[in-house]
């Protein structure tokens, strides 16, 4: 029994298992320090994640793996061209990009939902014509409605002759890392004012609806965030709260401290609700997990100890974060759960798993399609923005190209398949996936003397990959069905 | 019988339901007391799911043209024209294909599309969609609705996994959970179940109707109806027969109802019968033959048709009676020993029915019975293109079409069986349902069988061209010695022209009756209630 | 055909009255600017004839019901090495067969490229075949990924076969192929050539066009053979074969095998029309092509047929020779042709795709 649970793990996760396996050999065969490896990866960990992660909704949804993404991305070109051909700079360049590109991605996703609606099925690889479709009309704008409909007057984004976008444009001086650069300082202090604003908003709302308010929860809702931002006052703190990236080591260390002190904050909380509820008894969801909390506090003094081997002491000095950029990361995932907790969500869940039902149950289907595929590629746009904004340069007509490829090749890599995606797998993906983008020419140029051999297995895997997981998922249906009856006459049989 | 002052919480009057010319509904009445278990019964296309359309406003009903009469609920007097309206009203339902999904939680189940949310800051901003769940009240409620039939499983388990039984269950239980549900319906609910899961079924309708939900109950086991039904109201052909109290009736009496003697002769038996049909003679021999056709499962059959006669397989939609031709054609998976004019089938080799010279009219005449887009032409002398390698001619080394005997051939067909067409390329598509019948009938005579399975020959044909097929179906046994076997649900068609008709019940044969047989002997047989039974005329 | 035919009117549909409304506003427009329509003509002709294979490759498929296959590449990539081969053996420079005749040479050399394809191809595509009939109901989707797939995997492919000839690989790394290889020195517009004659301005690629219109009348034939109707009849509605005793996966398999071999000659048919031959990514948008070439014909994912083809191949060939010089005309040094030509064909495949599932999309 044990034995077959093993094998049955091995197999669900045989896809991710694979890829390690890929990774790490390719890693020695590239001959590579992990001090060059990592610092990469860290580099296209922040410039990819976000896209990624804009992948997910859909799949909940029960669309698919979204190749539409390219139209968010699409979006996301128009808007910075725009604002560059403004003369927006800094982060508040970035801010009216982001600005411009929220709406313009808003009104694509609705269309391509519409469309999506219409193709119930075959959304995938109606989302993948449509991005070349798109494409075309991509390049007839900047090709010639900028310039020949709309005179742009501007040399070093015009092509000569006036009519069409230059092949790249130089984000250097405009928005060229306004997100990563962001001081923590700021940040903090933006958290802040959002707090408070949120507290008294929060209060007021309740106040003008009757309903009692909970005074002592916000005080102390108020009472902390003042703390913290008293904090920042603090010389040291300031200090190193100025600069706008974290050594990984800190990031690590920070963890570590998190890993340890949430557990003890749950026992309080546990033991303080004990009190309130004395006699009563507690829901099994509300128990306090012993096991769970020791694992973390292991793994925390574990990880920190593995701080001090050289060589990972080494690579964690060389990795530097850029904050603001990972903070939306973490937020996005934050939103991606939190979506899944509200009524849209559970919404979105239900079509995902069955459009019968849903519909029976008095769910919009097609609407709540329709706003799936609107937070996909808005979020696209975003996370487009986010990859361009750190690369520094636009490509005007290659950047956008293969970011639907990627993004999906990278999701399956961490073991997600077209009906299920989670935030974990997609971090995983691409953990994996951009190590072997980073390391595989080299490893093509140490096994066969050619480093083109390495590029062009990199992207017969991202193809590959995502064959496999469309085949398998076709393949799974008549089989599923089997196992199902199976699982019935089973059941019948106790 | 009626009380002169009693209340109904539920009073349908005269409904009548026209679907383009064809009046499916003729002044059909149901009146359902508070806390009473209704039984609805009749025959497949009596109008039982049509009467429960009107009550739920399904659109179906409303796109095309709307329903006559009065729908009283609490008094009342009400339109009912969408689903949510029929919502509000306190009417539900439970489905006989289960609406859950598997991934789910029985909570989540129970509340989907009704989820429990807090309001919080964005939602206040965007509106309801953006309320945070309220897990904890979702599964209290759950828990209650789970505690009132009493099915004692834990409510945040996944449905996935869960035996069949308590799926159903899970339906109840989220119906109840609606607030103010008034009337329940229950749509065959036992059909998919096990005879101790139907127990605990009945039980639980039991427990539900004493807490003053009224509770509409189709069905068409009639041991069932008896053991826990009050009241019933029994409809044929579209017209309202009869409503009863189920203390003053008995099995026999409703199943008697059910049937009815119809009057109509479709076939007028002019051939001269000089047939020679003996017991000995054997054309198809079934033993323990099952087929796994989803929705028509064939359990374990025994049955021998006589050479030269026309068989009829009757019974009620779902029961099995389809799976018996299907089978034996390799559409769906067989087993058993089936025996053609004393040999036996292979029914692993798909086509092997055909070279033994069985020939089938599918029920599913646009699924299964025609190329819709294709010509006439082609449909008619495709399979025995394909089997017996007629129309084609030899060009080189190839076999190709030969288009001339084809369209002779075709023109021939379309004369005798006087399809109606612009012409022998018309695609099969356009033509009306009667044609398109003869279509599929001409196909399967260019086989040259000498066993014939035809398989619902009228369904969606008007009546003329319904008396044409049966006439020519006779025609076909007595003057070419044909083997007919005819599968419908129609008994009035198969009394008319078989000389027995099996009864197959639940997959597995009921009796075997002669035209002539009383109508209560048919209902009984079609109602499951007696197995076995005389086994010859 | 004559009910194709009336199909076709019938089924003719907003995208494609615009597509023969554009093509015709090009032929005026041209007119208009006194371009020389004979060249275009011409060259619309030669297209014709080196695309049409490759868009016939979709008629087996579409019939047989795997719908349309984006996975030509499979085929695509045997005719290659087909080629490939042909080119490293130098066998159009054989002198035996040079002293026959040149043109002989060529034909010899083109010819077996075509049967080593297509014997790679039957392989190729039995295999596929295979895997298609596993995912039913998902077809396109998988086609399509399957064959990017195959085009990524023969990348690396090229890159490490052992080829010698120094036609086929770079000059200084010394082996890999080259991205496009010339085949002045083997078959090199030989189609285009034979029996090619010139009429009132306009060049007729006789040999090509022939060729062209032989397979056309091969699939034909095949068609109204006794496996041929089958196959169409599977594909039209599986379960109707089934009751007439037809194995509808091997008669899947017969298609799918048809079309990829259809792609090997059809590639083969397009390189020594173009001239050169185009490894790496080069092929890799051929299968969208040549969809959008019969969906533009008329073809719909369940029915296409030669006319669909013929029909199709012409207009959508048509619009992309005559649109470059008269967009250029109006707009000069702008890539509008391309834009068009990306619009048009993935246009009328979402169009097609929206069709075929607009109507049970809605519960």
């Amino acid at each position: 029994m044990n034995k077959r649970r093993l094998t049955d793990i091995l197999l669900k996760n045989m896809v991710v298992i694979m890829f390690v396996i890929l990774c790490v050999g390719a890693t020695i065969a590239s001959k590579q320090p992990l001090t060059f490896v990592i610092p990469e990866l860290f580099t296209r960990i922040a410039r990819n994640s976000f896209i990624v992660l804009a992948l997910i909704i859909p799949v909940i949804a029960g669309m698919g793996l979204n190749f539409g993404i390219v139209i968010g991305a699409m979006a996301a070109q128009i808007a910075l061209f725009l604002t560059t051909y403004w003369g927006f700079t800094g982060i508040s360049g970035f801010l009216a990009t982001v600005a411009l590109a929220t709406p313009l991605a808003a009104f694509f996703g609705f269309l391509v939902g519409k469309l999506f609606n219409q193709m119930k099925g075959s959304e995938m690889i109606g989302g993948l014509v449509l991005g070349y479709f798109a494409e075309g009309f991509y390049q007839l704008i900047f090709l010639f409605i900028f310039g020949g409909v709309i005179k742009l007057n501007n040399p070093t984004l015009m092509i000569a002759t006036g009519v069409g976008v230059k092949n790249t444009i130089d984000l250097k001086d405009t928005v060229k890392y306004a997100l990563d650069t962001v001081p923590m300082l700021t940040i903090l202090e933006i958290g802040f004012y959002v707090v408070v604003i949120g507290l008294i908003c929060s209060a007021l709302f309740k106040m003008a609806k009757k309903q009692t308010v909970n005074w002592k929860n916000t005080g102390l809702g108020l009472v902390a965030a003042v703390a913290v931002y008293a904090l920042t006052f603090i010389g040291p703190v300031e200090q190193f709260l100025a600069a706008d990236r974290l050594l990984l080591l800190y990031a690590v260390e920070l963890w570590c401290l998190y890993m340890i002190l949430a557990p003890v904050f749950r026992f309080i909380k546990w033991k303080m609700e004990l009190k309130k509820h004395a006699g009563e008894e507690l829901g099994s969801r509300r128990q306090f997990d012993k096991q769970k909390a020791i694992a973390s506090v292991v793994a925390a003094v574990i990880v920190y100890a593995l701080t001090y081997v050289p060589t990972l002491y080494k690579v964690l000095l060389a990795v530097k974060l850029p904050v603001m950029t990972y903070l939306c990361i973490g937020a996005l995932c934050v939103f991606n759960n939190v979506l899944m907790k509200t009524r849209l969500g559970q919404n979105m869940r239900t079509v995902g798993q069955s459009r019968t039902v849903a519909n029976a149950a008095g769910i919009d289907v097609d609407k709540t399609r329709i706003i799936a595929m609107i937070f996909s590629t808005v979020l696209a746009s975003w996370g487009q923005l986010i990859f361009l904004q750190n690369v520094g340069t636009l490509s005007t007509y290659g950047a956008h190209t293969q970011v639907g490829q990627f993004a999906i090749a990278a999701l399956l890599v961490g073991g997600a398949s077209v009906q299920k995606a989670t935030n974990r797998q997609a971090l995983l993906g691409i953990v994996l996936f951009h190590t072997l983008f980073i390391v595989s020419p080299l490893a093509g140029k140490e096994l066969f003397g050619d480093p083109v051999i390495g590029e062009y297995f990199r992207v017969f895997v991202s193809y590959g990959v995502i064959a496999m997981a469309l085949a398998m998922h076709a393949w799974k249906k008549p089989v599923k069905a089997k196992d199902e009856k199976n699982g019935k006459e089973a059941a019948q049989a106790t | 019988m009626e009380k002169k002052n009693e209340t109904y919480v539920l009073k349908m009057d005269n409904i009548a339901k026209e679907y383009s010319g064809n009046r499916v509904l003729k002044g059909v009445n149901l009146h359902i007391r508070p806390g009473e278990i209704h039984a609805l019964m009749g025959e497949n296309g009596a109008g039982k799911s049509t009467l429960m359309n009107i009550l739920f406003g399904m659109p179906v009903i409303h796109n095309t043209g709307g329903y006559e009469g009065t729908i009283e609920v609490d008094g009342k007097q009400v339109q009912i024209d969408t689903p949510l309206k029929a919502m509000e009203l306190g009417i539900g339902m439970v489905h006989q294909e289960f609406m859950l999904i598997p991934g789910f939680s029985v909570t989540e189940n129970i509340k989907v599309g009704r989820e429990l949310s807090n309001p919080n800051l964005v939602s206040r901003l965007f509106g309801r969609s953006m309320e945070n769940l309220d897990v904890e009240a979702m599964e209290r409620d759950a828990r209650k609705a789970l505690n009132t039939i009493g099915l004692k499983i834990e409510e945040y388990v996944k449905v996935a996994g869960l035996p069949v039984g308590y799926m159903q269950f899970i339906e109840i239980a989220r119906e109840l959970d609606k607030t103010g549900i008034r009337i329940l319906v229950f749509d065959e609910p036992t059909a998919v179940l096990t005879e101790s899961e139907a127990e605990r079924l009945l039980e639980a309708m039991r427990v539900i109707s004493a807490q003053g939900i009224a509770i509409i109950f189709i069905t068409h086991r009639l041991d069932e109806v008896m053991a826990v039904a009050d009241g019933m109201t029994i409809l044929r052909d579209g017209e309202f027969v009869a409503r009863k109290e189920i203390k003053d009736t008995n099995v026999a009496e409703i199943a008697e109802l059910m049937i009815g003697r119809k009057v109509e002769k479709l076939v007028d038996n002019t051939a001269e019968d000089n047939r020679n049909i003996s017991d000995q003679d054997i054309a198809v021999s079934l033993r323990d033959y099952r087929v796994e056709m989803p929705g028509e499962m064939v359990k374990g059959i025994d049955l021998d048709i006589r050479k030269g006669e026309i068989f009829g397989i009757g019974g009620l939609a779902g029961q099995g009676k389809l799976g018996i031709p299907n089978g034996i054609m390799g559409l769906y998976k067989a087993e058993g020993e089936v025996k053609i004019n004393g040999k036996v089938l292979n029914l692993e080799k798909l086509g092997d029915a055909l070279d033994h010279k069985v020939a089938f009219v599918s029920e599913d005449r646009k699924g299964v019975g025609l190329l819709l887009d294709e010509s006439i032409e082609q449909n008619i002398i495709f399979s025995a293109m394909q089997t017996n390698n007629r129309f084609l001619k030899k060009v080189a080394w190839m076999q190709l079409y030969d288009a001339a005997a084809a369209k002779a051939h075709a023109e021939e067909m379309v004369k005798t069986l006087d399809i109606r067409c612009t012409g022998i390329r018309q695609a099969a598509g356009s033509l009306s349902g009667g044609n398109q019948q003869k279509v599929c009938l001409a196909r399967a005579l260019t086989l040259e069988p000498d066993i014939l399975f035809v398989s619902e020959p009228t369904r969606g044909i008007d009546i003329g061209a319904k008396k044409l097929v049966l006439e020519y179906l006779t025609k076909l046994n007595r003057e070419q010695g044909m083997t007919v076997i005819v599968v419908s649900s129609e008994l009035v068609e198969l009394r008319s022209i078989s000389d027995r008709i099996a009864i197959i019940s639940d997959g597995k044969l009921s009796c075997i009756l002669n035209p002539d047989d009383s109508d209560a002997d048919f209902g009984l047989a079609m109602s499951g209630a007696k197995m076995g039974g005389k086994k010859d005329a | 055909m004559r009910d194709s035919f009336n199909g076709l009117v019938k089924k003719f549909g907003l995208p494609r009255i615009i597509i023969v409304s554009f093509f015709l506003i090009l032929v005026a427009a041209a007119f208009g600017f006194q371009m020389n329509m004979a060249q275009f003509l011409g060259d619309i002709l030669r297209r014709w004839g080196m695309f049409g294979i490759l868009a016939l490759a979709m008629v087996p498929a579409v019939q047989c019901g795997i719908g349309l296959n984006f996975g030509i590449s499979m085929g695509i990539v045997g005719g290659l090495l087909g080629g490939l081969i042909v080119v490293e053996m130098n066998l159009a420079q054989n002198p035996a067969l040079v002293a026959i005749h040149p043109l002989f040479a060529m034909w010899v050399a083109v010819l077996l490229a075509i049967v080593i394809g297509v014997v790679l191809a039957t392989g190729i595509g039995y295999l596929y075949g295979q895997l298609l009939n596993r995912v039913k109901g998902s077809e396109m989707t998988v086609t399509t990924y399957v064959g990017f797939s195959i085009i990524a995997f023969m990348n690396m492919m090229w890159m490490m076969l052992p080829f010698k000839n120094g036609e086929l690989i770079w000059p200084n790394a010394g082996k890999g192929l080259r991205n496009t290889i010339s085949l002045a020195s083997s078959f090199s517009e030989v189609m285009n050539n034979t029996l090619s004659f010139t009429i009132a301005g306009v060049k007729i690629p006789t040999g090509l066009l022939l060729f062209f219109f032989f397979m056309c009348f091969l699939v034909w034939v095949f068609m109204r053979s006794k496996t041929g109707i089958a196959m169409s009849a599977a594909g039209a509605n599986p379960m109707f074969a089934k009751a007439s005793g037809i194995n509808v996966n091997k008669m899947r398999l017969v298609g799918t095998t048809l079309s990829t071999v259809l792609a090997a000659v059809g590639i083969l048919v397009y390189a020594q029309g173009y001239g050169f031959m185009q490894l790496y990514n080069g092929p890799m948008m051929l299968g969208f092509t040549s969809v959008a070439a019969v969906l533009i014909g008329g073809a719909t994912p369940k029915r296409a047929g030669i006319v669909h083809v013929l029909v199709g191949t012409f207009l959508f060939q048509g619009i992309l020779t005559l649109g470059l010089p008269v967009v250029n005309h109006i707009i000069p040094e702008s890539n509008l042709s391309e834009v068009m030509r990306m619009i048009i064909s993935n246009g009328i495949i979402i169009y097609a795709m929206s069709q075929t599932k607009g109507g049970s999309g809605r519960e």
